[in-house]
């Protein structure tokens, strides 16, 4: 290639439009380069470094959606495409990076384990996403993934003294592994259909998903391409832990982490749906055969996530669980984008409301559980209203909004969707949505009974059941942030202002 | 409009949440006393003024004190609407009494953890007074849902017997009930092609188009099931009385009392006038469902009860089917029957649930055939409580005499033989009623009170327990002698409603 060329590619590196990501990225290099340089005794205040950093990133990513700021259009030669919804969502990656690394500081703090690696892992991932949420072509997406995957191998079996920990990072390896590969090979198929030049429409860059978007349009029934299509679907379908690639789910959820289990449940599962949405629009040519599985997938994960949950007593598992039925409803929601597009907004509504939730939830689960990270059981929560009036309350609005329950936030985002669904017509998937709202009451609410209701009574022979681990105290700012999920929770439920505004112009 | 006028709808409703968020900071409780009284007081105060000028005042669109607010979702046609209309003014007033009612009396009751308990009593409040003062339908429902939640936790936390299982059971088929009407009311919102949950636009949009006969029927079976879930239809009432028997009895009085009649109203102001066509369709097995299910079955079931609180409970499922009777019909004056209806039985209920806890309180049972005598020993007691129960069976001078008597002439035109049915209902609630106080109050006192009675001599009424019952009579006394007061209003609004569209047209 001549150097005017490669100049010319290089013009359009418009490396300011990736800060915030490389700005991760320094931050995570500093952390490691701060830990050999700072003496031990200064280590503890590394976490505080990271979760700065993130901070100080979150303003600058808020500057670049006001009007003028904002970013759109493609750069990097078609990799990343800057879209205000990707630029929300690149926020979304930083609140969760700020609020996974204030969870660990409280459960690593149990486990006597190294901080600062956790951290510089989680800025990684988080960078990753970030990169994710904009890609615009398959190798970005695909190295986007990988770094994310890789991280959270580490990230699962952090613990490395607990077995289950370890279990659970075989398993997400292997199946992760095994999800990449079936994504990798359905790219492939793409690649090698769109770049047949027999075809109508062949492209010289079959990646790019606009130019994959105009090669399907030419042939809406080409049979590899509808292989390379689900194969891809069911590359992502893993990630989001839908039916039926949820096996992993419960396992590893159980064992990984809960700062991690959180980051997995919140983060990777954020991901998952808003490649999704990109590739549903890069796919719409196959809406014919893309819509079918979507639906078939969403009602599977509905009903599969709740009866499964229904009989979950460890609370990890249980939210592993309800986590598949969130991701069920968020399918519902990029269905009804297909032909509604108010039902993008509602998605990214909904992953709001989830966040917010999920991380209020998690928040008290690292603070009830004990040194075995693995065992926690809705039978620890007894009494905690009593003990612990204020974990009790953010936990049940945290558990209401996941439930989805008015006036939370939750509700707001299933109304949404529901709205979303209705107008496309799915009425069967409605019903559906209903019935599994209807079931997840149970275990919500049996989880939100224990803590309020029944009062802790220590089994007469203490060898037999393992002891309720004594609960962690709260120190400041774990509690501001458990303080301000809760208020946003409840004030999203109530008023939502702009955001309200914003996913009704979508 | 300006946020800044004075508008009694907005505060009725901001001020008791107001005043629980204020008491949940945790003032002393001797404060918190004292602002549960205000939280109490302003509602019932304002919801009298609004029906003292409600005459006088300028209607916009059929509704008095119309003002809207917008909470950030005006692209979705989502705005805090509120006015009241002939219809809603006689709930808005029966809420606000109840309300005031129920609140006395939980503050003199003395319960553990007293603050939590009126904080949840002035969330429903604030629900209550919002549901019957919006015009928004999303708002109607939200409220709803808002005062519901208290509901299970009063349950969970200070109920009686079984409260567990009960506040289970309540919110899962509640839960059910607000479900199926919330994919109603979206039906209705995409359907009718208003895209707006305004309910004067959407009598405006379906006037000019009415929906097709199909949507109708299927919009109103969902509607007519999930409404009446919440109203206790049979046979989806079982939720009823368990729940009532375990309830704490301020938490009983506001639902039953009020919160139940969420569902009628809804039927009435909603349902009714927008889908006619869908109504004719149900008419019949609605009729008949409440006919034969909640007045004959629940009426013999009330019959064979041995529980004070059950007979209670069960009857006033049964009283809901008259209220059903009068929606089948279908006519101003079945509609009219209904409104008033609602708003006696809401306070005769109250009322006897009040009283109930009373007894209970100077018997320790609630056990009938453990009772007796107790009109020698509590006069002024047995006396409030013959009342309650001669207004519950419907004598005349109390307001349930001409609620039921309109429906009984409305009933006639659709169906004699039901009308029957109707009154036969008359005798057995007369039968279990008079049963009822016979055993409480007159009779020689069984061997079991006798103890009971020696070791804490039973006492009359206190003055705190007084007053809320006597509001609740006086109420009920007042509309029973003067029903215009609340019938001009009603009769205006429902011609205008219920108008056939041939009549409006001229």
């Amino acid at each position: 290639m001549d150097p005017t060329a490669l100049q010319a590619i290089a013009a359009n590196n418009d490396w300011i439009t990736i800060f915030p990501e490389l700005l991760l990225g320094c931050v995570a290099l500093v952390l490691l380069a701060l830990e050999i340089v700072l003496p031990v005794k200064y280590h503890s205040y590394l976490p505080g470094v990271a979760l700065f950093g993130v901070l100080a990133i979150i303003p600058s990513q808020l500057i670049s959606l006001r009007p003028g700021f904002l970013l759109e259009g493609d750069t990097f030669n078609g990799l990343l495409h800057q879209s205000h919804e990707g630029q929300v969502m690149r926020v979304f990656f930083l609140i969760t990076a700020a609020l996974v690394c204030l969870l660990g500081t409280v459960s690593l703090a149990k486990q006597k384990m190294p901080h600062t690696e956790f951290h510089h892992i989680v800025l990684v991932v988080t960078a990753a996403l970030m990169l994710l949420a904009q890609s615009n072509h398959f190798v970005m997406l695909f190295v986007a993934l990988e770094t994310v995957t890789i991280g959270f191998y580490i990230l699962v079996s952090y613990f490395r003294t607990s077995r289950l920990s370890l279990e659970a990072g075989l398993k997400y390896l292997v199946l992760g592994a095994l999800s990449s590969s079936i994504l990798l090979f359905g790219i492939v198929l793409l690649y090698g259909v769109a770049g047949n030049l027999m075809l109508p429409g062949h492209t010289g860059s079959p990646l790019n998903f606009d130019e994959l978007a105009g090669f399907l349009a030419a042939n809406p029934h080409n049979f590899l391409a509808g292989v390379g299509i689900v194969l891809v679907l069911s590359g992502v379908a893993f990630k989001i832990g839908a039916f039926p690639f949820q096996i992993w789910v419960p396992d590893v959820y159980q064992g990984a982490p809960t700062p991690v289990t959180a980051f997995l449940a919140v983060g990777s599962k954020a991901a998952g749906f808003v490649i999704l949405l990109i590739l549903v629009r890069t796919f719409s040519a196959y809406a014919w055969l893309t819509l079918p599985i979507l639906t078939l997938m969403a009602a599977a994960t509905l009903l599969f996530g709740n009866f499964a949950a229904l009989t979950q007593h460890n609370v990890k598992r249980l939210i592993g669980l309800s986590g598949v039925s969130h991701a069920g409803f968020l399918l519902l929601g990029v269905i009804a984008a297909a032909t509604v597009p108010m039902a993008f907004g509602a998605v990214y509504f909904y992953l709001f409301a989830y966040l917010i939730a999920s991380f209020a939830v998690f928040g008290v689960m690292a603070h009830v559980a004990g040194p075995n990270d693995a065992d926690q059981e809705i039978s620890h929560y007894a009494g905690l209203a009593k003990e612990r009036p204020f974990l009790a309350l953010v936990l049940a609005i945290g558990l209401g909004s996941l439930a989805g329950i008015p006036p939370l936030a939750g509700f707001m985002g299933k109304l949404f969707v529901f709205i979303g669904v209705f107008e496309s017509g799915h009425y069967g998937l409605l019903a559906v949505a209903v019935v599994s709202v209807v079931i997840s009451i149970y275990y919500y609410f049996t989880w939100i009974r224990a803590a309020f209701f029944e009062t802790w009574t220590p089994p007469a022979n203490a060898e037999a059941v393992s002891p309720r681990p004594a609960l962690t105290p709260v120190t400041v700012p774990l509690g501001l942030m458990l303080g301000l999920l809760a208020a946003c929770t409840v004030l999203l439920g109530f008023y939502q202002g702009p955001l309200g505004d914003w996913l009704a112009a979508r | 409009m300006s946020n800044l006028t004075f508008d009694p709808l907005l505060l009725a409703i901001a001020a008791p949440l107001a005043l629980a968020l204020a008491i949940a900071l945790g003032l002393p409780k001797r404060w918190s006393v004292r602002l549960a009284y205000a939280g109490f007081g302003v509602p019932a105060l304002l919801a009298l003024y609004a029906w003292w000028t409600y005459g006088a005042r300028p209607q916009a669109h059929g509704y008095a004190l119309l003002a809207s607010y917008s909470t950030g979702l005006d692209g979705l046609g989502i705005r805090l609407a509120l006015g009241l209309n002939g219809i809603s003014l006689p709930l808005f007033v029966l809420a606000g009494l109840v309300g005031l009612a129920a609140g006395l009396y939980a503050i003199q009751s003395g319960a553990e953890r007293l603050k939590l308990y009126l904080m949840l009593l002035l969330v429903m409040q604030g629900g209550l007074m919002g549901v019957f003062a919006s015009v928004d339908v999303f708002f109607f429902y939200f409220f709803h849902e808002l005062a519901l939640i208290p509901t299970f936790i009063m349950v969970g936390i200070w109920g009686g017997r079984d409260r567990s299982y009960a506040a289970m059971k309540l919110t899962i088929y509640l839960t059910l009930g607000a479900m199926l009407s919330l994919v109603g009311l979206i039906a209705l919102y995409v359907k009718s092609g208003a895209n707006s949950f305004d309910l004067i636009t959407l009598r405006e949009v379906i006037a000019a188009r009415p929906l097709a006969e199909t949507v109708q029927h299927n919009v109103f079976g969902l509607l007519m099931f999930g409404f009446g879930i919440l109203v206790s239809l049979w046979p989806f009432h079982t939720w009823a009385p368990l729940g009532y028997g375990a309830a704490p009895s301020s938490a009983a009085m506001l639902h039953a009392g009020v919160l139940k009649k969420f569902g009628l109203y809804g039927l009435i102001q909603i349902a009714l006038p927008l889908l006619p066509a869908g109504a004719a369709h149900w008419a019949q097995v609605l009729a008949v469902l409440a006919a034969v299910g909640n007045v004959l079955v629940v009426g013999l079931i009330t019959m064979a009860q041995r529980d004070l609180k059950q007979v209670i409970g069960y009857s006033s499922v049964m009283h809901m089917g008259y209220a059903f009777l009068g929606v089948a019909c279908f006519s101003v004056l079945g509609a009219g029957g209904v409104v008033l209806l609602m708003v006696a039985h809401g306070l005769s209920v109250a009322l006897l649930f009040l009283l109930a806890t009373s007894i209970h309180h100077r018997t320790h049972t609630f056990d009938l055939t453990q009772m007796g005598g107790l009109a020698q020993k509590t006069p002024v007691l047995a006396a409030f409580f013959v009342a309650g129960t001669f207004a519950s069976i419907g004598l005349p001078g109390f307001a349930n005499f001409w609620g039921e008597l309109t429906i009984f002439v409305a009933l006639w035109k659709f169906s004699p033989v039901l009308t029957v049915v109707a009154v036969a209902g008359v005798v057995i609630s007369a039968i279990y009623g008079l049963r009822a106080a016979a055993r409480v109050f007159f009779g020689p006192p069984t061997e079991a009170f006798g103890i009971v009675a020696a070791a804490h001599p039973p006492a009359d009424l206190r003055w705190n327990e007084k007053l809320p019952a006597l509001i609740l009579l006086a109420a009920l006394l007042f509309i029973g002698f003067w029903p215009q007061s609340l019938s001009a209003p009603l009769n205006a609004t429902l011609s205008a409603v219920y108008a056939p569209p041939a009549a409006a047209a001229n």
